[in-house]
């Protein structure tokens, strides 16, 4: 499973980067953030795929783990 | 001024204007909650010829010159929200040049504000001014003059100046209780620009979307004067949501809207769903939010409620008596009109949403 990190990203890019990394292992991916904007896209992507999505959040950065 | 000729150069690419910006259209404008805060504690001085200042968020400033003129004042700029420069000027003009008509004025001059980088071919600019100059002179208003600086991201927009009739002046604080509430653009503008960075959007798309954004609300504006209208404004930025709040606090009534009735953008619903989502929705929802029953609606649905639109089309409120003449006329020069809700008297929110459930 690939970790990847959107953190300074204008959207749609963290969001698209998610999507590029589950196409390459559709097993599930780690996104590590830093925007509500970005974390709140991931998350309804990860709703429309049926991805299960574990948040972690500290000092503004998130932690984002998307699993089948 | 003198612009850096890059065409000569041969190793040059072509510079995509949109990968020059950091934030879309309308969606780089600052959050209402905090345009409010930067000007808390500023004193504000006025005059007793000024009809509309800035102290109901209004589109534009309204000055009274005599009992039967009133001059309209408003500016309105931002970063490439497509790659084409002629588009993208043709855009701006047309988003600027809203204002006035959301007032119930009409645009007489113009005057452009641009920003550019050294680098970027001077055949760019002159398409980005062609397309603000083709604009105006569609809305038959005439560019005067303006100011240009360097600046490392692009911008261009106008300030526009229009005038009405002092007792036509429609702002969006003057609906009344039982007001029918009608739009005349689809929603998802903002989405698609999005969708359209990210080389995520159909042709389909991206054509509605163009055309969409050069529409000038010119039409219906020209015909929504000829009724007895008591509020307007037109949904930019701060997305319809944002806007009707505005509508709704500044009048102290309640927006009830269905949201079954409001043309929404197909494929910008299907983007929403897949978080394809600008930046703008979530600072729209934050603002807006704690005012919105939003009821069974749908997350994808609110999400193109709270998108910030690029040149969005007018939010009208019409007396009642009035609503059907004025529905059945805009239908015939903007097809894409809605008669989406009523104000009703001050309940518990600002906004309620309903018709729409899963």
């Amino acid at each position: 499973m690939l970790t990847i990190d959107v953190k300074g990203l204008a959207c749609p890019e963290p969001v698209v980067r998610t999507m590029q990394a589950l196409k390459k292992d559709p097993e599930g991916v780690t996104v590590i953030g830093d925007t509500v904007a970005s974390r709140e896209n991931i998350m309804r992507f990860a709703a429309a795929k049926k991805y299960k999505a574990a948040l972690d959040e500290k000092d503004g950065v998130f932690t984002l783990t998307l699993t089948k | 001024m003198e612009y850096k000729n890059l065409s000569e150069d041969p190793g040059r690419e072509d510079i995509k204007l949109t990968k020059l910006a950091k934030c879309a259209g309308c969606g780089a404008k600052v959050g209402a909650g905090v345009l409010a805060k930067l000007l808390t504690d500023i004193k504000v001085h006025t005059d007793e010829n000024l009809l509309v200042g800035f102290d109901k968020s209004d589109d534009a400033s309204v000055y009274k010159l005599s009992e039967d003129l009133a001059l309209v004042q408003t500016l309105d700029f931002f970063p490439p929200i497509v790659d084409d420069p002629y588009l993208y000027g043709r855009i701006a003009a047309t988003n600027a040049l809203s204002d006035v008509y959301a007032m119930g004025g009409e645009p007489k001059l113009a005057l452009n504000i641009m920003c550019v980088p050294k680098s970027m071919p001077k055949e760019q600019v002159h398409e980005i001014l062609r397309g603000g100059y083709d604009t105006a002179y569609e809305a038959g208003a005439i560019i005067t003059g303006g100011h240009s600086i360097y600046d490392d991201e692009p911008k261009y927009g106008m300030s526009v100046t229009g005038f009405v009739r002092p007792d036509k002046v429609l702002t969006n604080a003057g609906a009344k209780e039982g007001d029918v509430l009608l739009f005349t653009k689809p929603l998802g503008i903002g989405i698609l620009s999005t969708a359209a960075r990210a080389d995520m959007l159909s042709e389909e798309g991206r054509a509605r979307m163009i055309g969409l954004m050069t529409a000038l609300n010119k039409n219906a504006r020209d015909c929504m004067v000829k009724y007895e209208v008591h509020a307007c404004t037109d949904v930019t930025g701060f997305a319809l949501l944002g806007h009707l709040l505005e509508m709704a606090q500044g009048s102290g009534l309640t927006a009830d809207i269905d949201v079954s009735r409001i043309d929404m953008i197909p494929e910008a619903v299907e983007l929403a769903e897949m978080g394809i989502l600008p930046e703008g929705v979530y600072r729209n929802r934050e603002f807006a939010e704690a005012f919105v029953d939003a009821g069974d609606t749908p997350l994808r649905l609110q999400d193109v409620l709270y998108d910030p639109q690029t040149s969005g089309g007018l939010l009208i409120a019409v007396e009642p008596k009035d609503a059907d003449a004025l529905y059945a006329e805009l239908k015939t020069c903007v097809p894409s009109a809605q008669r989406i809700g009523v104000m009703k008297t001050e309940g518990e929110k600002r906004i309620v949403l309903h018709g729409c459930a899963e």
